[in-house]
């Protein structure tokens, strides 16, 4: 037994029933009844976990009604608490007055799902519009996704503030820099934001209802462009979590070449994020010597892998591409170029005192705040929230290799580049191990069909915190659901709690700090 | 500040010339810039981006069009932040149904004569997207199209050639 199912036992006693069809996932999964589902969030939190994800399932291939599922992390523990939600009486309740990060989730599986979330403070839509028609809920089987939608008339409520001298800023949804849409509105006083409401949606593609008509096989494509950014991330665990579920193989190799993969795109991404910080700190310069760095990088991955983004060489069972001798000499070469420019460049960074004024102090996300949001990635750990996949229940390779995980504790925009900081010289280290230690052998394995009404989990470190998929076979072991947590989904709402008492100016740079993404939210 | 001074001169200036078998093109298709975009855009090219619905990728790539080593700035193709100055409208990704109004105002807010440059796989068909509840499928099912740019993302050199294609036909 481990501290969260023995405190959901202690809590709930008879009533925890922990499912043992789900042998093959990795995390420990259990049933409660539907009146109790508050009640285990409230024996999660006073374990001191958080909530990873919180999701709905239409199980009505399998004769059955609705499922509402949470997944709470303590630790290197995962505990999944299902309830059943009968069709004719779709609703359940709410557990956002425990939980923040509840609050979003929740809204998303009433609108998308349908279910109502009793005792949910505000219902108002979230990633369905207001000119969807009211009982489209794209999620549930008897939805046809294929038709397009009509749009009816509606109007979105937003939050308002009154008095004197304050006033609105609506910025997007098409923002000023080559960015992803959104919308956001700010209320201010002079040049103090007062409050910041959020509003994501724009690019919702339909992605979860996609890969219910897709084959298992076709899945690793569609996870790759949940967010094109971290498309090794999101493929990595797609295909774990499928491997999970067909009780597949890796080959060793295999494991080895995704973590070198998984860092090649930490350090890429990294790097563009601290250069464009700098630059909306009116700091050019960094912006186009980080560039610089992140295209040696991307034609480095070109030439070995075959694409500048390392996009569809994951898949489950393995990876498509190896890696040669003169591959590893090229990287290591390529690494020891890179590093030293770097910290060249880390120098000036540390002693120019215009970009300090701007980045220190400037949208504090402080430990307290983040630890109640349930943040995860850069954003917790520079706040002073020790969590990291790779480290904390580590999946082969990172089994294998020790590492450090950078934790900051100031949760301000500095912060939050010093984390990122930290982790490219680690992942330079990281690499340099994984072409040291990586095993021979083959780079992929067989792939079995998956049995009906088996799940399967996976959590992956991705350069912006934990990505988690969580797939559920059919009846004939097709794909019923496959459930994307992109680490944005949770990290969003720091940004906004983070901006009150900046000035408007500084926004764009807070912004930048956290650098979320808006596709993998919005899926 | 004499750090900052050594890097660049260490640096260098690292703009590539293009592939050859471009630079045989772009000079052809530079010489046709002459005459279109003098003569229709003032002398320069000034883009504004649309994520109408995209993974993100494409704009990866196409940020990378602004890095030193590609440099587009030096044929006169700058990005703007308002569509009011656009002269050419650079739209990735399938459209989905949230995003097509916010398109459809963008191509409304753009100044004739415009062009419209659909980049990515997407942005042609849906690509893996497809058309459904949520997704229009490509750009030109919401905006008229005048040329496309495929790949998943474009390279920045597929970008950059998809652009000046774009301006020399129209």
């Amino acid at each position: 037994m481990s501290l969260l199912t023995d405190a959901i036992t202690e809590a709930l006693g008879g009533d925890v029933r922990f499912d043992s069809t789900q042998s093959f996932s990795p995390v420990v999964s259990c049933v409660v009844p539907r009146q109790r589902f508050t009640d285990a969030a409230k024996a999660m939190k006073k374990s001191h976990a958080l909530l990873a994800a919180e999701w709905a399932v239409d199980e009505t291939p399998f004769g059955r009604g609705f499922a509402v599922f949470a997944c709470y992390r303590w630790w290197s523990e995962y505990l999944i608490i299902k309830i059943e939600v009968p069709a004719d009486d779709p609703v359940f309740p709410s557990i956002t007055k425990k939980y923040v990060p509840a609050y979003r989730f929740e809204r998303q599986i009433h609108s998308l799902m349908g279910l109502v979330p009793v005792g949910h403070p505000d219902l108002r839509p979230w990633i369905k519009f207001e000119d969807w028609p009211e009982d489209a809920w794209p999620l549930r089987k008897s939805f046809d996704g294929q038709t397009s939608m009509k749009r009816v008339k509606g109007e979105y409520t937003w939050a308002r503030a009154e008095g004197e001298g304050v006033y609105e800023i609506p910025v997007g949804p098409v923002h000023a820099g080559i960015i992803e849409p959104g919308h956001f509105r700010f209320q201010a006083v002079g040049e103090m934001v007062i409050n910041l409401e959020e509003r994501l949606g724009y690019v919702h593609k339909g992605i979860e209802k996609r890969f219910e008509s897709l084959s298992w096989k076709e899945g690793p494509a569609l996870a790759g462009r949940v967010s094109g950014d971290t498309t090794v991330a999101h493929s990595t665990a797609y295909s774990m979590a499928v491997e999970a579920i067909t009780n597949c193989a890796v080959p060793e190799r295999a494991y080895w070449l995704r973590a070198l993969f998984l860092e090649r795109e930490r350090i890429a991404n990294h790097l563009g994020d601290i250069g464009a910080i700098c630059n909306d700190a009116a700091f050019a310069f960094m912006l186009y010597q980080l560039m610089r760095l992140k295209e040696i990088m991307m034609r480095t991955n070109h030439k070995l892998f075959g694409h500048r983004f390392i996009m569809d060489r994951v898949i489950p069972g393995g990876v498509t591409v190896d890696i040669s001798a003169d591959g590893k000499k090229e990287i290591l070469a390529e690494l020891d170029c890179i590093s030293a420019e770097f910290e060249r460049l880390v120098v000036i960074y540390d002693e120019h005192s215009s970009l300090d004024d701007r980045v220190k102090e400037t949208g504090i996300l402080i430990p307290e705040k983040a630890r109640e949001l349930c943040t995860v990635g850069i954003v917790a750990r520079a706040s002073g929230l020790n969590l990291d996949c790779r480290a904390m229940n580590p999946y082969p390779p990172y089994d294998r290799i020790e590492m450090n995980v950078p934790v900051f504790i100031e949760g301000d925009v500095d912060a939050r580049v010093r984390v990122r900081t930290e982790e490219i010289r680690e992942s330079v280290r990281i690499i340099r191990f994984i072409l040291e230690n990586i095993p021979e052998g083959a780079v992929s394995g067989p792939v079995g069909q998956p049995a009906p009404e088996t799940t399967g989990f996976a959590a992956v470190e991705g350069w912006r915190g934990e990505i988690i998929y969580w797939v559920q076979s059919g009846p004939k072991g097709e794909i019923n659901r496959c459930m994307v947590r992109d680490p944005s989904s949770l990290n969003w709402i720091g940004l906004e709690q983070s901006i009150y008492g900046n000035i408007v100016p500084d926004f764009p740079l807070c912004n930048k700090s956290f650098n979320q993404s808006y596709s993998g939210h919005d899926v | 500040m004499i750090r900052i001074l050594k890097q660049i001169f260490r640096t260098g200036i690292v703009t590539e010339p293009l592939p050859p078998e471009m630079e045989k093109e772009i000079v052809e298709i530079c010489s046709k810039l002459n005459d279109s975009i003098r003569k229709r855009f003032c002398g320069s090219l000034t883009i504004r981006q649309v994520d109408a619905g995209s993974c993100n990728g494409c704009e990866l790539e196409i940020h990378a069009l602004n890095n030193p080593v590609y440099n587009c700035e030096r044929f006169g193709i700058h990005f703007t932040a308002s569509p009011r100055f656009a002269d050419m409208l650079l739209v990735t990704g399938p459209v989905s149904h949230n995003m097509e109004i916010a398109l459809r105002r963008t191509y409304d807010a753009t100044p004739s004569p415009k062009l419209v440059v659909a980049a990515g796989d997407c942005a042609f068909n849906g690509g893996i997207f497809g058309e459904s509840y949520a997704s229009r499928g490509g750009i030109g099912n919401v905006i008229p199209v005048d040329a496309y740019i495929t790949g998943c993302p474009p390279t920045p050199l597929a970008m950059l050639k998809g652009i000046v294609a774009a301006v020399s036909k129209g």
